[in-house]
């Protein structure tokens, strides 16, 4: 089966594009992305701002199982409904710094649409840390992944 | 193989990975690490020295402490990049997906 997510991640270079496709009409893509109350649900963080347009910011929280608070935040630059959102990602107290999102939405049919979402980070070790931190919270759900190749090892 | 064995075996364990997630994100010292758990600092070093043992933790000497920090080289070869980052992202779109479309059922 086709992934509906990809990653397209160049080795050596300090960005990365994701890509996706959904079974929803352009607009409602691009209103997942601007409903604070939708933003929640989606990405599992408390929004406590979101000001969806040129010079707006955002902010968001999200507490860990351990009952930390960990904030990220961002400015938008450019703003077109249902076509683009241009705006920097920060997470906060962390050495990671700010990286660069440029987020692009295309309709392909009348319920269908896409989303290309290209990150630039300040440097390719930065790119690659990032990576690390996916990995670091999917290594749990690819463990049995890994399970399975142990048993083919052995 | 088999250090590439010892290397599924250690992080087949729940506290083993927990260390590695924490060290995603900061190089941390041992005893930094151990505050993050309930088990006794003893046990929170044995897993270290396992990690540290197959390579996916590296120890930097940073004066008188020493830091702990992932071994991406190491983490690649063990998860495949990419993999999990796309499965992070993947489930997020996946949630988006469901919840715009019960959305759209409610107008």
């Amino acid at each position: 089966m086709e992934q509906k997510t990809k990653i397209n991640a160049e080795d050596g270079r300090q960005e990365l594009v994701i890509t996706r496709e959904f079974d929803l009409p352009l607009e409602l893509l691009f209103k997942a992305y601007v409903e604070p109350d939708i933003v929640e649900q989606w990405m599992g963080t408390k929004v406590l701002k979101l000001e969806s347009k040129k010079h707006g910011g955002y902010q968001f929280e999200t507490t860990d199982p351990k009952g930390n608070k960990h904030g990220f935040n961002g400015v938008i630059h450019e703003f077109s409904p249902n076509q683009k959102i241009t705006r920097t990602f920060e997470m906060e107290h962390t050495r990671f710094g700010v990286q660069l999102e440029f987020l692009e939405f295309a309709k392909l049919t009348d319920d269908t649409s896409k989303l290309t979402m290209h990150i630039v980070y300040r440097s390719v070790a930065l790119r690659d840390q990032m990576l690390q931190i996916g990995m670091a919270q999917g290594m749990n759900l690819a463990h049995n992944r890994l399970q399975a190749m142990v048993g083919k090892l052995k | 193989m088999e250090s590439r064995r010892d290397v599924f075996q250690a992080i087949a364990d729940p506290t083993r990975r927990a260390i590695l997630t924490l060290l995603a994100v900061q190089a941390l010292t041992p005893g930094a690490i151990a505050d993050n758990f309930k088990s006794s600092r003893q046990t929170i070093s044995k897993h270290i020295r396992i990690l540290a043992e197959c390579e996916l933790l590296k120890p930097e000497q940073n004066g008188r402490e020493i830091y702990y920090h992932i071994n991406a080289n190491k983490m690649t070869e063990v998860a495949g990049f990419i993999e999990p980052f796309r499965k992070l992202w993947d489930d997020r779109f996946n949630k988006l997906e469901t919840i715009m479309k019960t959305y759209k059922t409610k107008k």
